[in-house]
């Protein structure tokens, strides 16, 4: 089992261990090109998990595969030291070397290659993040959008195995973090290793991951794309924490503010936000209202999706209702309300919900 | 501000910057400066000198080489009684000098198991000048190390994991991420030892006797001439004023462009 996951250089890990006051048990999986995120609030063990595969932690029982070796077997007493797991880290505060100008921190992960190469290497990377120009820049004069792009240059430096990000935009304002976000996404669809991404946020999880693992008190309580999530929460707390529904799209400007999105498989939305381009548009279920085809109150503040009902599931006094427009989506609703739609799978609806409720990131 | 308080701030700082710069200030106002530099000539005083150099160099070539790596083992590791260690390796800096000396002649005397091994190894260590870089790595070694593990403690331990992320292993860890990011708090750490072994006196004079060109340091020289030729003290003190103001000032230079740069 171990074998077929070094093969495919994958990432693969099983964790069991006590971090703190949090008993992590964990088994999971990355395939070669994919990302997966852990997702859940603060204190879930998200960040253990990626020091315990990049070696900076060792658990009591354990197993990580990547790059087609065996990194930790504690069976085995195989527990090879971090410097040698090629693991690309990119921390919280992303940990630059505050004594060292930027290209001197990307060349610090360089010291296998000779020194002679090592300059023009770190500064063709630094050209590739659009920092040529600031090569020489101390972290401290940095913006934190450039120490991001510095700390992801030196993180891929060393052409990892794999690459762990965590918390990758949470230290970044979010005037920068919509580009950053973008840019992000572009290293990790470009990156042909497995990536492992840690945040709490659902919908960064959801922009930026091909699959997404909620976790919570140590353990991963349901995995699958974003939207399966929400559509399909497996416990309340998936479905709460999921929060948001994603659709993904191109976005024009129309007049007066307004950004038009063409959703991927159909369907139009507006919102009062957002650029041209790839985007991905975020609305809350509490905030998409349900009706019956053919009942809905048309009103050019709201957007309209026809939409098929996939799955009813209720969640204490409240009713998720999974649909698919095509791309899938969550309602929230009462159960009253739910009751008096006479909602079941396989039938149809038509969800709205507020331009203004419509939130724009770009992708 | 009140007026009255501004003015009671004003004559603190007048009243403690006269009494501690008076007493500097006369030591080069007693003597004209020609005499003063005619006394250094005199031989014995150019001797206690450089043997003040040397030694104090040597002293802080071993705290530096064996300090820094226990000063960084201290700092970043948790383990039971380590608060016990430390409290063990700062007692030297609460000792009384005398006390010092007493100690070390029990301990590494030349009628001590330890003394007799070194002189069996051919290291002389009492009434000999490797005596008294023993007395002034003694008194000065906790100096630095406090300073040490406070400077390793500050560093982000995040930055030492990503060192390790990206290749280095712990020895290198040390030497190009810890060290560099300590360093301002090393130099100030460094700054006092030296302060404090320039300066040593009691546990000298105790341990290692008060030979001239042998080990007789600054201080004691001047111990030495003040009842005899108090120009001569004087000399020699004011000596020592220069090179401490020098030490001060060039770690206020090592750390300044630093402090402004953050």
């Amino acid at each position: 089992m171990m074998a077929a996951a070094g093969s495919s250089r994958g990432l693969r890990f099983e964790l069991r261990t006590r971090v703190g006051a949090v008993e992590l048990d964990v088994a999971l999986e990355v395939a070669r090109g994919d990302c997966l995120a852990l997702a859940g609030p603060s204190g879930a063990g998200k960040t253990s998990v990626l020091r315990t595969v990049a070696g900076l932690l060792t658990p009591v029982h354990g197993l990580v595969a990547g790059g087609g070796e065996v990194w930790l077997d504690t069976a085995r007493g195989v527990d090879v030291p971090a410097e040698r797991r090629r693991c690309g880290y990119l921390f919280q505060e992303y940990a630059l070397f505050g004594h060292l100008s930027a290209w001197r921190n990307v060349a610090y992960a360089l010291h296998e290659i000779p020194r002679a190469g090592r300059e023009s290497r770190a500064r063709e990377l630094l050209e590739r993040f659009g920092l040529g120009d600031r090569a020489e820049a101390r972290p401290a004069t940095l913006s934190g959008g450039e120490r991001q792009r510095v700390a992801l240059a030196r993180a891929l430096a060393r052409r990892p195995a794999a690459l762990l990000l965590d918390e990758p935009l949470s230290a970044l304002d979010a005037r920068t973090r919509a580009a950053a976000a973008r840019e992000l996404g572009a290293v990790i669809r470009e990156a042909a290793v497995p990536v492992l991404l840690v945040t709490h946020d659902f919908t960064e999880a959801a922009l930026l991951a091909d699959r997404v693992a909620v976790m919570d008190g140590g353990r991963v309580l349901q995995q699958g794309t974003a939207s399966a999530l929400a559509a399909a929460p497996a416990s309340a707390f998936v479905a709460d924490f999921s929060g948001a529904v994603v659709l993904t799209g191109e976005a024009r400007r129309a007049d007066a503010g307004i950004t038009v999105i063409a959703l991927d498989g159909g369907g139009e939305v507006t919102a009062l936000e957002g650029e041209a381009g790839a985007v991905a548009v975020s609305v809350y279920p509490w905030e998409i209202a349900l009706a019956r085809p053919g009942e809905a109150a048309h009103d050019s503040a709201r957007n309209h999706l026809d939409v098929d009902v996939i799955s009813v599931t209720t969640v204490g006094p409240r009713v998720r209702v999974g649909l698919a427009a095509p791309q899938p989506l969550t309602a929230e609703l009462s159960e009253a309300s739910a009751r008096a739609l006479g909602l079941t799978p396989g039938g149809r609806a038509v969800a709205s919900f507020k331009a203004a409720a419509t939130r724009v990131l770009p992708r | 501000m009140s007026g009255w308080f501004a003015v009671l701030l004003a004559v603190a700082l007048a009243a403690a910057l006269t009494f501690l710069t008076l007493p500097i200030v006369a030591i080069f106002a007693q003597q004209p400066p020609d005499d003063l530099l005619a006394a250094l000539g005199e031989e014995g005083a150019l001797d206690a000198l450089w043997l003040s150099l040397r030694a104090t160099a040597a002293a802080l070539a071993l705290i530096l080489a064996v300090g820094t790596p226990a000063a960084y083992l201290l700092a970043t590791r948790r383990f039971r009684g380590r608060a016990v260690l430390i409290t063990l390796i700062e007692l030297p800096l609460v000792l009384p000098p005398a006390v010092a000396g007493i100690a070390l002649l029990a301990a590494v005397g030349p009628s001590t198991p330890l003394g007799r091994a070194a002189q069996d190894a051919g290291v002389q260590l009492s009434l000999a000048t490797a005596g008294v870089v023993v007395a002034l790595t003694f008194v000065a070694a906790p100096f630095y190390l406090r300073q040490a593990i406070a400077a390793f403690e500050a560093v982000d331990p995040t930055l030492l994991d990503a060192s390790r992320t990206l290749g280095a292993s712990p020895a290198r860890t040390f030497a190009r991420v810890a060290i560099p990011t300590a360093l301002p708090g090393l130099v100030a750490g460094t700054a006092l030892a030296l302060g404090r072994a320039l300066g040593e006196f009691g546990a000298t004079l105790m341990f290692a006797g008060s030979f001239q060109g042998v080990t007789q340091t600054v201080p004691l020289a001047i111990y030495d001439r003040f009842a005899t030729d108090f120009t001569a003290a004087l000399a020699l003190s004011a000596v020592l004023v220069a090179v401490s103001a020098a030490i001060l000032l060039s770690v206020k230079l090592v750390r300044g462009p630093d402090a402004v740069a953050r």
